[in-house]
């Protein structure tokens, strides 16, 4: 349970239901939010915004051509002149298509321009492995996104941090990429209700608190982590960095303080990817805490294939977590 | 407000923008020769009916997004000579601060969305304006201009196939100087002209002679009524001409000074329109001069004052990468603060 949920009145929610409720907030509050996307009307590629058209129309909830480049390119120049679109990427590989759109116009407008313009757009892209939908339906980007200047990125674990990220990347003024992991719509977790909750861009969370290792994990290995954690014999901290840039350096480096040991599990290729930003940073703060090599969970750097059995080789899951926490001990 | 060029005034005023434009450029020519102005710039002589038919058709709210190409859109659209050029010469008082220069320039108060170098960057930009307007159903509208090398960019087909399917009040005005970088017109396209590509989107495709500023500001206008009117997107190619390299410093292999000369000789926008109104009656020659002398002393001071003005502070490089701060930049920007010239060493 993360601190935004301990003393609060909470409601057990799935990150589907939570992402779309805070959607449906956003636009009863702001008339200026509308979203657009692929089949959005009939909600959306796993149903995330289901209803929403039917309830706010056409204007605030409406379809678009299969136009990746169009969809966030006028999703920037509706956002700088005084909108706030939550553009549907649909799959996270489609980035592909779209990226002029998302690195020179979402992320350097605001920057080239002087602080003429802001962007207040909100990109939603459904990532990761596990369904067996091959290479170019399953993939992470998010380190690449995370990568570029001008541009914010989150990747929340649980449903309170998907409610309470969706709902500040909304009401952000700056363009933010929100990731959404498509095997764990249906993870379930307390969401705090009442008194507009939310959770800042760039907290991270302590899902789990322990003294021996510190486990920093992503999305779907989040979970695995948590699970992976109980077959060990070690007490082992899990946090949710949730946001990936900015990224809650204090949070991490003042874990591995007390740890000294450090694991990083996130769902990108291993090498030039987030885990490496994670440890980097950790070890500029906090180098002499450190009592072990760390460790990184990821994908060994291939595409992700087809066939079940390739799949389940590539995508470290809670087995993988445990034997590179034990490997810390 | 926008504006049929419909009395000697309003026309003399249109002609005073394009020999401003064209004098603007002659300075930028000049002082890029110099290496006085940094970069890359990249010249809109020839085509400056383009830039003043449309903005004379336009309203101060409306806005418009440009190109590489954009001192002309950029002062038609109103933006001053001093601050514009202040911002090509990297200035604390150029319009961006000094961090776009001569390819990322925008004021959004003059209705200048911004300049967008990435060939065709512009026309998504100006489609997403357009459902700001559409969406809060807005008495203004957008017009993106782009170039005859754009089109045969995948964003601007999406992005006119959007408008288009939306009834966006856009405009998309295709500056077809007939070469795109180095390349000619036939080796980039199979149609004969652009505006044939309007039928595929189902929307109007206009063809106007670019060096003709009246011709182009009637077009406008109707196409943006027909925006403002719900009745969405019109494409309008406007042929046209530069005489200037793609950039300053291109030797031109693709074309023969003739052609550059036969265009300057017989189809000058400024000369033609000049010749137009004198035999109206409406211009005699000490009134071009008149207006050349003061453009000239325009243009004298912008010079003045891009020269001295104020260089941007270093630390400024750490503003405006996000409106709400993220940590990361401000713990550069404090290291900078404390240590000096830090810059690119991890935190």
């Amino acid at each position: 349970m993360s601190a935004e949920t301990a003393d609060r009145e909470t409601e057990t929610l799935s990150m589907r239901e939570a992402i779309r409720a805070a959607l449906r907030e956003e636009l009863l509050a702001d008339d200026d939010v509308f979203i657009m996307g692929q089949d959005e009307e009939d909600g959306g590629s796993f149903e995330v915004t289901a209803g929403l058209h039917d309830e706010f129309g056409f204007d605030r909830v409406r379809n678009t051509p299969i136009s990746e480049a169009a969809q966030i390119g006028s999703g920037v120049g509706a956002a700088a002149t005084g909108l706030r679109p939550v553009v549907n990427l649909s799959f996270a590989d489609f980035i592909g298509v779209c990226f002029d759109q998302v690195m020179n116009q979402a992320g350097k407008t605001r920057y080239m321009f002087g602080g003429a313009s802001e962007v207040p757009l909100t990109i939603r892209a459904i990532e990761g492995a596990g369904l067996n939908a091959a290479a170019q339906h399953s993939g992470t980007v998010h380190t690449l996104v995370a990568h570029l200047p001008g541009v914010k990125a989150v990747a929340p674990g649980t449903p309170a941090a998907a409610m309470g990220l969706m709902k500040s990347a909304v009401r952000s003024n700056d363009p933010v990429v929100f990731f959404e992991n498509k095997t764990i719509y249906e993870r379930h977790g307390d969401v705090p209700t009442g008194d507009d909750f939310t959770v800042p861009l760039g907290e991270a969370s302590i899902e789990q608190a322990g003294e021996d290792v510190t486990v920093v994990a992503t999305q779907r290995l989040l979970g695995e982590s948590i699970a992976a954690a109980r077959d060990v014999d070690a007490s082992v901290e899990v946090i949710d960095p949730r946001s990936l840039y900015p990224l809650d350096t204090d949070t991490l480096a003042d874990s591995l303080r007390k740890t000294g040991r450090l694991v990083v599990a996130d769902e990108s290729p291993l090498s030039y990817g987030l885990h490496a930003e994670i440890v980097t940073r950790v070890v500029e703060n906090a180098f002499w805490s450190i009592d072990a090599p760390v460790q990184r969970v990821g994908v060994p750097d291939t595409p992700i294939p087809f066939a079940p059995s390739q799949e389940d080789e590539v995508v470290p899951d809670a087995d993988d977590v445990r034997r590179a926490i034990q490997r810390t001990v | 407000m926008t504006e049929t060029l419909d009395t000697p005034e309003k026309r003399r005023s249109a002609l005073r923008t394009m020999v401003l434009i064209r004098e603007f450029e002659n300075h930028v020519r000049d002082r890029f020769a110099d290496n006085e102005i940094p970069g890359f710039v990249h010249l809109s002589q020839g085509q400056e009916a383009v830039a003043v038919g449309v903005c004379t058709a336009l309203s101060r709210d409306d806005y418009i997004t440009s190109t590489h190409r954009a001192h002309g859109h950029s002062l038609a659209k109103g933006l001053e000579p001093d601050r514009l050029l202040a911002e090509l010469y990297g200035k604390a008082e150029g319009h961006c601060g000094g961090r776009g220069g001569s390819m990322h320039v925008a004021d959004l108060d003059e209705g200048m969305l911004g300049a967008q170098p990435i060939v065709g960057a512009s026309v998504p930009l100006g489609t997403g304006a357009g459902i700001t307007a559409q969406l809060s159903d807005a008495d203004w509208m957008a017009t993106a201009f782009c170039g005859d090398g754009s089109v045969a960019a995948g964003q601007v087909h999406e992005a006119i196939n959007l408008a288009a399917t939306w009834q966006l009040p856009v405009v998309f005005v295709v500056e077809n100087n007939q070469y795109s970088e180095g390349m000619v017109f036939d080796e980039q396209h199979n149609v004969e002209d652009v505006a044939e590509m309007a039928s595929a989107y189902g929307i109007p495709g206009e063809i106007v002679d670019g060096q003709d500023v009246t011709a182009v500001n009637e077009t406008m206008r109707a196409a943006r009524e027909r925006a403002l009117d719900g009745d969405g997107p019109t494409l309008i190619e406007a042929k046209t001409y530069r005489y200037r390299g793609h950039f300053e410093g291109d030797e031109q292999p693709y074309r023969s000074q003739e052609e550059v000369e036969d265009w300057r000789e017989n189809r000058d926008p400024i000369d033609n329109y000049r010749e137009r109104l004198a035999a109206a009656g409406e211009l005699t020659d000490e009134e071009f001069e008149a207006i050349r002398t003061e453009v000239k002393a325009v243009m004298a001071d912008a010079v003045e004052f891009a020269r001295n003005a104020d260089e941007p502070a270093p630390e400024a490089a750490y503003d405006d990468v996000f409106v709400e701060e993220a940590p990361e930049i401000d713990a550069f920007r404090e290291r900078m603060a404390a240590d000096g010239d830090n810059g690119g060493v991890g935190l």
